[in-house]
């Protein structure tokens, strides 16, 4: 390996992150790169560390091994500067109840200006941001007033204020509804394409992850188990596909190891009494199952293989 | 411009937004009106009342120690208070989470309490002026005094009111530290001459600056002749300005200390737990 560690070729480089709580081992070498723009879901079952690799990415937590760099800086000892590169996106309780929504962003935004360049004027016009997020009628209500799901724009909306090149979202759309979570979606799409913004992201949501994210990360017992985009993550991981026909008004399903050539000897064997054909590949949620009980059934192939696999199609 | 001045510049103006917040929030105001009621409720009953060995207005004595209080009581207990509630609601994990942003949430902090004792001590003080004679402050020496007492006194507050806020575990105890402080005020002198409490009790209460606070106020704003009913005839102007010194010092080196490991520590899933925690209590 000839690339320079912690060079801005990788807006996130992570290698061998160990986190560790008293003698229980919470992140076990979590390795992972993100190119500039690149959108990064990060999965894995309640307890397998996502979130405290974020925090740790984001500078809120020491980590106890491993080498991280962001934005070509060590979090654990970076300054306001790089701070104001990164943007969070929180999720808010009742803090700041008394002010209003337009006041707010105002007044947080405003510690971004002396952070801003021509390329990259900061922080973002606080009207246009309202809008983007979708409050631009409740700028005048006072955050105590809002809806869970506005208060959840209002928190992606104080996260973006600074316009970061790099954006860390902790589960965004928890509670939020489909209309809010379609806006939501569109507003990811928006900054990671016309911004170039890179956004690591957790999520329960699985239709999320493969909708937002070009690279899925799989955090299972501390380490990726699975690194790759959705697409490659069920073709390398599930050989089987599902495949559903009918005959004679008679239903049938068939897992096949390989779909093309069961189908082929299929029609051989029927010609043109076979009807209602499906094949269903796996989705990223077989996939996931599969792996997460794979891990947890103690029989999972070494982590580092399943990975150098995905490596291999997404590299 | 310099971003830590920029921060600094940011936090003034929060104080004032949130201070302007208080002013028009109707519950927080309520509130105010209806602890300053009493007060004036309770001086007005002792309105014929002296003090013992004068002939001097106790309700004019209580209304400069009240004064005082009102610089101690908000400078520990809101400073305090704000510090663990914002700690616990996500308020400094923001701040965190943006460039010098706790520069700007401190500065703001300190701005908003000042603030509040600021308006509190005026608004009592000119309440006072109609309805309670004697009050000397015919002097710019009287002025003067009551400047330094209460710059001073806001030094000596603030910063160990931080330190408490940050040892505070949530806003629920925090609860205790106004019972605590409410204790400390009955021994302060603030309502009754402290000469008569038990010897061992005045030791107590002049080991804490609420006592001082409430001094020198009187000291600013009772005739010189009422210094004779205070421990050892005197306002003791030089140990008044040596205690709260003390105080201000050891808070301006331990705040700092706290704040920063408190920063430290703030993480998305510390602010979960704690919102899980109240929420499980509330519930």
């Amino acid at each position: 390996m000839v690339t320079m560690f912690g060079a801005e070729e990788f807006v996130l480089d992570v290698r061998d992150l160990r986190m560790r709580y008293g003698r229980t081992d919470v992140l076990d070498g979590v390795s992972f790169t993100a190119r500039r723009g690149e959108v990064l879901a990060l999965l894995g079952p309640n307890g397998a560390g996502k979130t405290t690799t974020i925090e740790v990415l984001e500078g809120f937590r020491m980590r106890s091994g491993g080498q991280v760099s962001v934005l070509g800086t060590d979090p654990a000892h970076a300054g306001e500067a790089w701070r104001a590169r990164v943007g969070v996106v929180l999720q808010s309780w009742r803090d700041h109840a008394k002010w209003q929504v337009r006041e707010l962003l105002e007044h947080l935004g405003a510690y971004y200006a002396p952070y801003s360049s021509p390329g990259l004027p900061r922080p973002w016009e606080v009207d246009e941001l309202i809008a983007a997020v979708g409050l631009t009628e409740q700028a005048r209500k006072r955050v105590r007033r809002l809806s869970g799901g506005q208060r959840r724009r209002l928190d992606v909306a104080i996260g973006i204020v600074g316009r970061p090149e790099l954006l860390f979202l902790d589960e965004p759309t928890a509670g939020f509804d489909p209309e809010a979570r379609r806006d939501f979606h569109d507003l990811v799409h928006r900054l990671s394409d016309r911004e170039e913004t890179t956004i690591l992201l957790t999520t329960h949501d699985l239709d999320e992850a493969e909708k937002l994210a070009d690279r899925i990360l799989i955090l299972a017992g501390g380490r990726i188990v699975a690194d790759g985009s959705a697409d490659e993550l069920s073709r390398q991981m599930s050989t089987q596909a599902e495949v559903r026909w009918s005959r004679d008004g008679q239903r049938f399903v068939h897992s096949a190891d390989e779909p093309t050539r069961f189908v082929r000897d299929l029609f051989r064997q029927y010609g043109e009494s076979v009807e209602d054909l499906e094949v269903r590949r796996a989705s990223l949620e077989d996939t996931y199952m599969a792996l997460v009980r794979q891990f947890e059934s103690g029989v999972a192939p070494e982590p580092e293989a399943a990975v150098r696999r995905f490596s291999v199609v997404a590299g | 411009m310099n971003a830590r001045w920029v921060a600094v510049r940011l936090g003034l103006r929060r104080g004032w937004i949130e201070l302007k917040h208080q002013l028009t929030n109707p519950s927080d105001l309520i509130t105010t009106l209806i602890v300053a009621a009493a007060f004036l409720g309770v001086m007005l009953y002792l309105r014929a009342t002296t003090v013992p060995g004068t002939h001097f207005s106790l309700s004019t004595t209580i209304l400069a120690g009240v004064l005082g209080m009102n610089v101690g009581f908000n400078g520990l207990a809101l400073m305090a208070g704000l510090l663990t509630v914002e700690h616990e609601d996500g308020t400094l994990l923001r701040a965190k989470a943006i460039p010098h942003g706790m520069t700007g949430y401190l500065i703001g902090k300190v701005v908003t309490v000042s603030g509040t004792v600021l308006l509190g001590v005026s608004t009592t003080l000119i309440t006072g002026l109609f309805l309670f004679s004697g009050l000397a402050i015919g002097s710019a020496g009287a002025w003067l005094t009551l400047i330094w007492v209460v710059a001073l006194g806001l030094v000596a507050t603030l910063p160990i009111g931080a330190v408490l806020g940050t040892l505070i575990p949530s806003a629920r105890s925090a609860g205790l530290l106004n019972l605590a402080l409410g204790g400390l005020i009955a021994i302060s002198g603030i309502f009754y001459p402290i000469t008569h409490l038990p010897h061992w009790l005045q030791w107590v209460g002049q080991a804490f600056p609420l006592y001082w606070l409430g001094l020198g106020m009187r000291s600013a704003l009772l005739p010189a002749s009422l210094a004779s009913v205070e421990i050892g005839h005197s306002w003791r102007h030089l140990a008044t300005f040596g205690v709260l010194g003390a105080w201000a010092v050891l808070g301006l080196l331990v705040a700092p200390v706290l704040l920063r490991r408190m920063a430290r520590r703030e993480a998305g899933s510390s602010v979960a737990a704690r919102r899980a925690k109240a929420m499980l209590r509330a519930g």
